[in-house]
């Protein structure tokens, strides 16, 4: 088929080393592939967050980006999957015999066979400011107080290392950020607000995430970002982008309003 | 050139095929529900099947054409009347200055679709003009139509009407909504449904509940459960799929849907079935058929054939009408 030739150039030019990369990825971890739906098909990593699978998550991402194959209409990386939205009655015209989706599954195959050739652009890396005043932080105690922790000591942890920007969904602009230590994780809420303010930070399991709207949500808010997150009119209107690294840092409420009027 | 909006309807917005290319960063497509329809009242006005159309619900708005105009409509029948006279869904119509459009009942169908010729002027944002109200982007300034709103035709159309003219030829859509059950493309977490559920899903009826709308159905039936529970992470979703909630009922995701979501995937509606999906009301039942996906393609595909079929036979009539199109 044509197929496999025109992905050998592509990734002769994608190795060239150029491109300002970093880390390498490894042989690809198990998979299997599935469709969901007659025009979309999810490659599946198994159901798990680690730092590798979202590494080569994002490295088939950016392979797929680069690769643009027509008809290919939108590309959504998650945790441990990656998913393809196509529009089949266009693939069918180089489809051969087989089905759309039979093409498409080889398709994925054979991109995910090159993934030991490829490398991950580096992760840009952000520094988010954060306050975790209790005005604006209203689960905050009680998990201090359930945890025996002292709110300095939280908000320490909270702050201590970078996380990965693991996936963007639910509402546009909204970053699934992990891994959370342990000291800190808790469950989500029993029972979800029906209204949770633009910028909150919020913790789910081992996720943490901030809200880029008002919104319902059903996370437990910890303290909330005076920064705009999501600018529809730019062209690239999300600040975070998935592989991205993110480093929380602690403000006081005065450089909170301070922040936020100069931002608004 | 354009339409007055006189009285606005529950939720009237312009919609486009749809915004892609963005649900990376969560932005879902939030093109036209059901999207035959859409594609029908272009190919009637001889526009690009993708032009920007009005999707209305019921109660419908009122609308004064400002301008001649070449119209049409269809999906929903809400017994639309132009000047008080009656006219049809699937018929392309001159209609002259001054006309008002009106919808009077609720006949069948949930959305009803209004294409002119030249299609209707709407904002853009990231490649699409559909409606995106969460961001407040897209369509007419990122919102349903209100009262008094002004929507411009995109392009002027240069003949003169004097009275209301229906042209002679009908669209026949029967043929692209399948009718009977909904056709369900098997999710991956289907296989673990236990055998009552997998029995449920395809023999028992899921009822539209009124907590329904453009992101999402949710959908009232005998209870479901996987056989072992299995927690999932958030992972890409679609137009059309089903997915079981921890109270054991369903939800169907529609057209404003999330671009992830992590409850498990029981299935999904073939793309042939979404029209129709889309014309259903709350309290409407659902029943599904499981299908594999060569049907599914097939079935697509000879819908997607269809509808060329009629974009080719209306153009040759048009043009014998509008000569200098």
């Amino acid at each position: 088929m044509g197929l496999k030739k025109n992905v050998e150039s592509k990734i002769a030019a994608f190795s060239s080393d150029n491109l300002g990369l970093t880390c390498s990825v490894e042989k690809p971890f198990p998979y299997r592939i599935y469709p969901i739906g007659d025009q979309a098909i999810t490659l599946d990593f198994g159901n798990l967050i680690k730092d590798e699978i979202n590494a080569q998550v994002m490295a088939l991402f950016y392979w797929l980006k680069e690769e643009n194959l027509h008809g290919i209409k939108d590309i959504i990386p998650a945790y441990s999957t990656i998913s393809l939205v196509y529009d089949a009655p266009m693939i069918r015209k180089w489809a051969g015999n087989g089905s759309v989706y039979q093409y498409m599954e080889q398709y994925l195959t054979n991109a995910l066979q090159q993934l030991d050739l490829l490398a991950l652009p580096s992760s840009r890396e952000l520094r988010i400011p954060v306050c975790y005043h209790q005005s604006l932080a209203p689960d905050l105690m009680e998990l201090c107080q359930e945890k025996q922790m002292d709110l300095d000591e939280f908000v320490s942890i909270h702050t201590a290392i970078p996380y990965r920007v693991y996936m963007i969904g639910f509402l546009p602009g909204f970053a699934y950020m992990g891994s959370l230590d342990e000291r800190i994780m808790a469950p989500r809420k029993q029972t979800p607000r029906t209204h949770v303010a633009a910028g909150s930070v919020g913790i789910a399991g081992v996720q943490t995430g901030i809200y880029p709207f008002a919104s319902p949500g059903g996370w437990q808010l910890i303290g909330q970002t005076p920064m705009t997150l999501f600018r529809a009119n730019d062209d690239q209107p999300s600040l975070f982008q998935p592989g991205d690294l993110v480093q929380f840092e602690s403000i006081s409420i005065d450089q909170f309003y301070q922040l936020k009027n100069k931002a608004s | 050139m354009g339409v007055r909006v006189l009285k606005s309807g529950m939720a009237d917005s312009l919609r486009d095929a749809g915004r892609f290319g963005f649900q990376h960063l969560g932005i879902p497509p939030g093109g036209a529900m059901d999207s035959v329809a859409m594609q029908v009242v272009n190919i009637l006005v001889g526009n690009p099947i993708g032009a920007v159309v009005m999707e209305m619900h019921y109660p419908a708005p009122q609308l004064e054409f400002n301008s001649p105009a070449l119209m049409a409509l269809s999906g929903a029948d809400f017994q639309a009347t132009l000047d008080g006279v009656e006219i049809a869904l699937n018929q392309p119509m001159l209609v002259p200055t001054g006309s008002v459009l009106k919808f009077n009942k609720p006949v069948s169908g949930a959305r009803c679709y209004l294409s002119v010729k030249g299609g209707f002027e709407a904002d853009e944002w990231l490649g699409s003009r559909t409606t995106n109200n969460f961001a407040v982007r897209g369509g007419y300034q990122g919102r349903n139509l209100q009262k008094a709103d002004w929507v411009a035709f995109a392009k002027p159309f240069s003949y003169e009407v004097e009275e209301p003219a229906v042209m002679p030829w009908t669209a026949n859509v029967r043929e692209l909504y399948p009718q009977g059950p909904c056709y369900l493309i098997p999710g991956a977490e289907y296989e673990l449904l236990d055998a009552a559920s997998k029995q449920c899903l395809t023999h028992e009826p899921f009822q539209i509940a009124t907590n329904s709308n453009r992101m999402g159905y949710r959908l009232q039936s005998a209870p479901m459960h996987l056989g072992e529970y299995k927690e999932c992470l958030s992972s890409g979703v679609g137009f059309g799929t089903l997915q079981l909630l921890p109270d054991a009922q369903t939800i169907l995701l529609m057209a404003d849907h999330q671009t992830t979501a992590g409850y498990p995937r029981l299935g999904h509606v073939a793309s042939v079935s979404l029209p129709s999906l889309a014309q259903l009301n709350a309290g409407d039942n659902i029943r599904f058929q499981l299908i594999n996906m060569n049907t599914a393609e097939s079935l697509y595909a000879a819908q997607e054939k269809h509808l060329r079929q009629l974009k080719n036979a209306c153009n040759f009539r048009l043009q014998e009408y509008l000569s200098n199109d």
